[in-house]
């Protein structure tokens, strides 16, 4: 090892290599985006396609998709590090780890995150989702999902030395993923409505900041942990 | 200090004062509910607005309490595990868990036996119904990580850091789903006005408060000697007893 | 007397709770006795075990 990276040399290269990776498994990562599309589109076959009814909880049925389809791809964060070995280099880098897991979860945000942002108007629109919430719901994907990755990250570091962790992983999850629900979905009424959503989205800005600044520790401290 | 701190950081001699003290407590706890539960049925008036169906606040109020309190005393326990790795915290960080998701269960449903009688149904999303709710899945997160992880000192850590994430975020969800009521209820039917209660109601919750204090602390000392004696199998100690 | 286990007719919700409360605090009070118990003669059983 004669040239040592800078932190943000690693950062980057962390980066690359994980969205390379997610590139070469196109369809293992669309899997969740599939999914979002599958679940929003049983709703209207289990409630009736009343354009009245669906417009209404259009943005608690998207915001619900979202999370389970964020649930289901979280375990490929650290999944498939953990296996091959790669995620104990990652641990005994001269990096803090912190910084490094940022990284990876900010890949994972990318290439699950991200995409929703595509596929969302598209779906808002089969639910008849008014025109004028439809900017506040991409505005609190935008914000939410990385809000999910991050703290999805701390339940996987935890539960990916585990056979089963994908049960387990929900019950620790899910109950995390409130706030950001309640909020998120309220913005998204109230845009409907035409009202103002600017507290809705400070508060969602507040958890991001929030958990960018301490769930990487805390994933990191996971790591550690399930890799010892 | 410290050093009876450090003494009683040890298993064994944990095991022991456990052990010594467990019957105090038991009767201390006994003569409290004993005094708490005279105090409430018979003592208290009935309410004059819900009659006697109130009288189930003196086990209510107080399950609620303590599962605030249990969760906080693991996260205390979580900052002892990550900053010293103290075994003693790992085995009370453990076996509180059991204890406090017992107390939200029974808050839940002694809330929701209150308020059939009083709001007409068993459940209502309130806000603080729903973040009780949220708080029984998260303590059961905390049993089912631990269960999942077969070496324990590992598992103790795992639950550790996820009571930590807990705590940080019990706050917050307790706000969002308090906004999120305030929000969504408007002039909520379940804010029945409180008059302020005369001292005959509450002296008995603050008596079944502290003893289910006692009682947390003896069921916890309990399940902690079976745990100690789980893990310390082979060690010396267990072995001479 | 009757009157008090009527509780002015809400003693369907009064007594359930009281007696559930009961019911779980005993069970967390009595399980760990139960197993410590287990334990212990698990572990005099190994070690008389050991000795021979």
């Amino acid at each position: 090892m004669s040239n040592r990276l800078s932190l943000g040399q690693a950062f980057i290269f962390l980066l690359r290599r994980d969205l390379l990776l997610a590139l070469r498994n196109r369809a293992e990562y669309a899997m969740p985006l599939l999914f979002f599309v599958l679940v929003i589109t049983m709703f209207p076959l289990a409630l009736g396609a009343l354009p009245e009814l669906l417009a209404r909880i259009a943005p608690g049925i998207i915001w619900v998709a979202a999370l389970l389809a964020a649930m289901l791809s979280l375990d490929s964060i650290f999944r498939s590090d953990f296996d091959d070995g790669s995620l104990e280099q990652i641990l005994l880098s001269a990096h803090p780890i912190a910084i490094l897991v940022l990284a990876k979860v900010s890949a994972h945000w990318l290439v699950t995150g991200l995409p929703l942002l595509i596929v969302a108007p598209l779906l808002a629109e089969m639910l008849g989702m008014s025109a004028q919430a439809q900017p506040t719901l991409l505005l609190t994907i935008l914000i939410g999902t990385p809000i999910l990755s991050l703290i999805g990250a701390i339940g996987v570091a935890l539960t990916v030395g585990l056979r089963k962790g994908g049960i387990i992983l929900s019950l620790l999850v899910l109950p995390l993923y409130v706030p950001v629900l309640i909020f998120a979905s309220s913005a998204i009424d109230n845009a409907a409505m035409g009202f103002d959503v600017s507290a809705q989205i400070y508060m969602l800005l507040a958890f991001l900041l929030l958990s960018v600044s301490l769930s990487p520790w805390a994933t990191a401290a996971a790591l550690r942990m399930s890799a010892s | 200090m410290f050093l009876w701190f450090h003494k009683l950081g040890s298993p064994p001699h944990f095991y022991r004062i456990a052990g010594k003290w467990i019957p105090w407590l038991t009767w201390i706890f006994l003569i409290l509910v004993a005094a708490g539960l005279y105090g409430g049925l018979i003592l208290a008036p009935p309410d004059y607005q819900q009659g006697e169906s109130y009288r189930i606040i003196f086990v209510h109020v107080p399950s609620a309490w303590m599962s605030m309190f249990i969760y906080v005393t693991m996260a205390f326990c979580a900052v002892v595990i990550i900053v010293w790795r103290m075994k003693l915290a790992e085995v009370v960080l453990i076996s509180s868990a059991p204890i406090g998701a017992s107390f939200t269960f029974l808050a839940l449903v002694t809330g929701s036996l209150w308020g059939k009688p009083m709001w007409g149904t068993y459940w209502v999303w309130d806000a603080r119904l729903t973040s009780e709710l949220i708080l029984l899945f998260l303590y059961l997160g905390v049993i089912g990580l631990h269960n999942a992880i077969e070496d324990k000192r590992v598992a103790a850590r795992a639950v550790a850091i996820l009571a930590l994430v807990g705590v940080v975020n019990i706050p917050i969800i307790h706000y969002s789903v308090e906004w999120w009521h305030s929000l969504h209820q408007g002039a909520s039917l379940t804010k029945f006005d409180k008059p302020s209660m005369p001292p005959s109601m509450y002296i008995p919750i603050l008596i079944m408060a502290l003893a289910f204090q006692f009682y947390y602390a003896l069921t916890l000392f309990h399940k902690c000697r079976v745990e100690l004696l789980q893990r310390e199998r082979n060690s010396k100690w267990v072995k001479e007893l | 007397m009757a009157e008090f286990f009527q509780m002015g007719g809400y003693a369907a919700f009064v007594w359930p709770s009281y007696g559930l409360c009961a019911l779980v605090l005993w069970l967390n009070w009595y399980v760990p006795r139960k197993q410590h118990d287990k334990e212990l003669r698990q572990l005099k059983r190994r070690h008389k075990a050991e000795r021979q």
